[in-house]
């Protein structure tokens, strides 16, 4: 149920709108403290860090229409799902989730006009017109290598793959893409999602979005399928960039954390990876008389295999690719390419609480992604409990009294830094703009008028 | 509609809303020292109502022909020879080599056109769309086939954002841009810098170097930045000129013209003459139908055994074979005819009460008395795929293997087992209508040779359309009476212009 699962907007997919007096008595309670509503009221009224978001979102103090024309959806406590939801302040947007205290709520893109006047508007006139570029990594996408945990269930061992994919995707956001402003936020339970707020990003349209997600993606095609991985040689920078990075773990991640290949259903799949058939062959043989033999070994007995000259026509290079390819294929980042392509995909807000876990939307450190720990993300009851527990010191505000001040200090200094890159270059831009418009008085701007 | 009419006072007006918009604006007559053009400024000479239409037109042509060709899964070097020979016909386009005197005519009517189509086009964001596709792969085509020279001429007028990379930049770099070139042993000697949203198809497909948000783009992929600049100013255009459409002040001689010409660019369509009849000399009545099976394509003759072994057919199925046999000029009096006796099994009374209305309909003489066109290939290809008991659709898409190929060897005669295995290839690849016309053209394969030998076969394009086969195999059978009645539209036409 709980999912984390984004919605797609139809063109014509109309919401719920409003709620019937019948249908809000009838708000579920659920019997999972967490998901309790007044537990989620008590969060939202004391704990949510609103006016960093509020900023996060408008890129400046004073409110804009990055904010007012933002799309907000909220899920309500009886799953019934409200979209084009949109706040002139931070203020209204924090009374009306008081109010309807929803399980949790997304974020969709910044409109072309106010979403609550949608309906009085023709279509051409009402298009998403930016959103941040974003990306959804899930570890159930990766239940075919884990053997740890399946389904919504992580450990410290399969979160390696999240942690991984952190470090490969926000460098070559950074280094390749010459983004700056890469938020990674942890998803409540099973996965992680990067907002990449940059004023470039944010106005990308569809197909570039596209084209950044055909650039990051490398595994292409269900588990059923042959090879997942095709790839050119000689590998692109941003490949053997990443080929560094998966390298150094794919031993401890994978082999032996993972130990993917012990059962010979699975090593089946590496034997299939490998092209030249008499050393499929000769491992095949090998394996069969010591079935559970660990993959470490049955990584190494490649190498040896081949160096023991049973292939004739060994094709050195052909192996070493393959061997990559399969590295690829067991660690790279699997990106929910979906959720980036589109404009106009919703995304769940940052510091909502997972209804399912309890646990808190926090960012993740992108510079040290290897010491965030998922299972020690503070929960909602946790630290409504850490507020109880603080006597004194009536000035401070609630979350500083709780494990969730790190993040909220963290989001601000993100946020602040964003603002402050966002407010000169506004500025720059005004100057262009002014320059422009004076060269443009000449030919040319009256042409799209005419023919 | 012959009167030398300009629509100069129209345009005049519209000007002065421009200027006023745009705050001063200046018109000068434009020289084409290019073959090729961005399409930033726009013409301003007075051109006739006559040129208007008839430029407009045959740019419409290439441009339908190209969708029709992309819909139909045309390799790049299919839509190549293609566009060679559609331009050659209907829009060309010389190099200043050529030193050809109709240069700047040329030149005009490519400019002209494509901003009268513009106008057509903007009306919505399908359309825009659709246009901004066809016209980019125009462009594409013919900057590929410019020559070197002018070709660089041309790109170093369009004064876009690239910076040539420094000759130490470049050794620097020397390895990450050889492993992004996919390994051309030598690297390529001119580099150009370039924010990498002006290349993402280059970046899609990892094609180029990319650092801190810079495409590194070898001189031979410029093409693509060229081509994708060319896509994001047209989209922009025809936003704005979306925009300025409701303010367009006009009089009625523009206005039909410009939708009559959005129209003509839907999915190919068989538009019937409202004479009904088609093929010269032979009235076609319900009696007639039989004797006229051997021009049926697939999925019209699967309708038609399907209806004389059931006596009766499903909803789509009737409606797909009502329209096509509309389109071959059978009259509603006589489509009734032939319905009412092939539904044989059925009783009058449930006839009447249940059938006659949908054919009638379909006829345009009910309801909301549309003129319903026959289903284009595209339309029984992609629309309403067949359940159970139904037998509309297209053979060659919705039966199986084993049953396309016993239908084709035993309903459509087909015995060379090289145009089966063909058939089944492009099915494959999911090519359905190159199954259909290599089963046209191997039972054609005599006429059609004939034809060729003659030197009057008409230049080949793929059928995409029931009645379009029906009329060609009709046509290729029937060579005589074509001529004759060909001889005859000429005379009328003659006659015409003597009255005039």
């Amino acid at each position: 149920m709980f999912d984390d699962d984004e919605d797609l907007i139809g063109d014509d997919g109309d919401d719920t709108d409003l709620l019937t007096a019948e249908e809000k008595a009838k708000v579920s309670v659920k019997d999972a403290s967490f998901s309790d509503p007044q537990v989620m009221y008590a969060f939202y009224q004391r704990l949510f860090p609103w006016r960093q978001l509020f900023q996060w979102l408008n890129h400046s103090p004073i409110p804009s229409n990055d904010f007012m024309h933002r799309e907000f959806a909220f899920t309500l406590q009886n799953e019934a799902y409200l979209r084009y939801q949109s706040f002139p302040t931070f203020e209204t947007l924090r009374k009306e989730v008081l109010r309807l205290n929803p399980s949790r709520f997304e974020i969709g893109p910044v409109y072309s006009a106010n979403p609550r006047d949608r309906k009085a508007l023709r279509k051409a006139v009402f298009k998403p017109i930016n959103k941040e570029l974003v990306f959804d990594i899930d570890l159930t996408d990766y239940d075919d290598v884990r053997t740890c945990c399946d389904k919504a269930n992580i450990c410290e061992k399969c979160w390696q793959f999240i942690t991984v994919a952190i470090k490969i995707m926000d460098v070559a956001l950074r280094e390749d893409l010459g983004f700056k402003h890469i938020m990674w936020v942890y998803s409540g339970r099973r996965g992680a999602h990067a907002w990449v707020c940059d004023k470039k990003a944010r106005q990308m349209d569809d197909g570039k979005r596209k084209a950044v997600a055909a650039y990051l993606e490398v595994i292409r095609g269900g588990a059923q399928g042959g090879k997942r991985v095709h790839l050119r040689r000689p590998l692109h920078p941003h490949l053997t960039r990443s080929m560094d990075v998966l390298k150094d773990s794919f031993t401890t991640d994978v082999l032996i954390n993972q130990d993917p290949w012990r059962e010979p259903e699975k090593s089946a799949r590496l034997l299939h990876l490998i092209s030249d058939k008499t050393i499929t062959e000769a491992l095949r043989e090998k394996w069969n008389s010591e079935p559970s033999r660990s993959s470490v070994k049955k990584w190494a007995d490649i190498d040896e295999v081949a160096k023991s000259g049973i292939s004739r026509h060994l094709n050195v290079q052909q192996l070493r690719e393959n061997k990559q390819d399969i590295v690829f294929e067991y660690l790279y980042p699997r990106l929910d390419v979906e959720v980036s392509k589109h404009l106009n995909h919703l995304l769940k807000s940052p510091f909502v609480v997972h209804p399912g876990t309890g646990r808190v939307c926090v960012p993740i450190d992108a510079t040290r992604p290897e010491d965030f720990d998922p299972l020690s993300v503070p929960t909602v009851t946790q630290l409504l409990a850490e507020i109880d527990a603080t006597t004194g010191e009536e000035k401070m505000a609630d979350y500083e009294k709780t494990s969730l001040k790190p993040y909220v200090d963290f989001f601000k200094r993100f946020v602040a830094a964003l603002v402050k890159d966002e407010t000169t270059a506004v500025k720059r831009e005004r100057e262009k703009e002014e320059a422009a418009r004076a060269a443009a008085a000449g030919p040319g701007m009256a042409a799209e008028m005419e023919f | 509609m012959y009167k030398r009419d300009t629509a100069a006072a129209t345009r005049r007006r519209v000007n002065q809303a421009g200027r006023r918009h745009f705050d001063g604006g200046k018109f000068q007559p434009v020289d084409y020292p290019h073959r090729l053009n961005f399409y930033t400024t726009p013409p301003t000479e007075e051109v006739t109502l006559d040129e208007f239409e008839q430029w407009a037109i045959q740019r419409l042509k290439v441009l339908t022909e190209i969708e029709s060709a992309l819909f139909r899964n045309k390799t790049p070097d299919e839509l190549k020879s293609i566009l060679n020979d559609l331009l050659k016909r209907h829009l060309p386009l010389d190099a200043n080599s050529s030193r050809s005197e109709s240069l700047t005519a040329q030149r005009r009517t490519d400019h002209y056109s494509h901003f009268i189509l513009r106008l057509a086009f903007a009306r919505s964001d399908e359309l825009r769309k659709r246009f901004s596709k066809a016209e980019t792969i125009l462009f594409r085509h013919r900057l590929m086939t410019d020559d070197g020279l002018e070709r660089e001429g041309f790109i170093a007028s369009l004064g876009l954002d690239w910076e040539r990379l420094s000759d130490d930049e470049r050794s620097e770099l020397e390895s990450e841009l050889k492993a992004a070139s996919g390994g051309k042993k030598n690297l390529e000697p001119t580099y150009y810098k370039i924010d990498w949203e002006k290349v993402p198809e280059l970046v899609e497909r990892r094609m180029v170097f990319l650092k801190r948000g810079m495409a590194y783009v070898p001189a031979s992929l410029q093409t693509a930045v060229v081509v994708g600049e060319f896509t994001n100013h047209l989209d922009r255009a025809l936003e704005l000129t979306a925009r300025a459409l409701p303010r367009l002040d006009e009089d009625e001689r523009l206005i039909p013209i410009l939708n009559h010409l959005s129209h003509g660019f839907t999915a190919p369509e068989f538009t019937s003459d409202p004479n009904g009849t088609h093929l010269p000399g032979t009235a076609i009545t319900a009696a007639s139908i039989d004797s006229l099976l051997q021009h049926f394509p697939a999925c019209m003759l699967h309708l038609h055994t399907t209806l004389r072994r059931n006596k009766h057919l499903k909803h789509f199925g009737r409606l797909q074979y009502t329209l096509f046999l509309k389109g071959i000029g059978l009259s509603v009096e006589e489509a009734l005819i032939f319905w009412r006796s092939s539904f044989s099994a059925t009783p009058e009374d449930k006839f009447n009460k249940e059938y006659r209305y949908n054919i009638r309909h379909a006829y345009g003489l009910e309801g909301n008395r549309r003129d319903y066109k026959p289903h284009s290939c595209q339309q029984i290809l992609l629309e309403h795929a067949p359940g159970n008991g139904e037998a509309h659709g297209c053979p060659y898409r919705h039966f199986g293997p084993d049953n396309l190929r016993a239908f084709l060897q035993t309903q459509m005669g087909v015995t060379d087992s090289s145009v089966l295995q063909g058939v089944k290839n492009d099915n494959e690849a999911r090519k359905y209508h190159l199954g259909c016309n290599r089963v046209f053209e191997w039972k054609h394969r005599e006429e059609l040779k004939r034809e060729k030998e003659s030197g009057k076969g008409t230049v080949k394009e793929t059928i995409i359309h029931p009645n379009e086969y029906f009329l060609r195999s009709w046509e290729l059978a029937h060579p005589d009476e074509v001529q004759e009645a060909a001889k005859k539209m000429e005379g009328m036409e003659m006659k015409d212009e003597v009255m005039m």
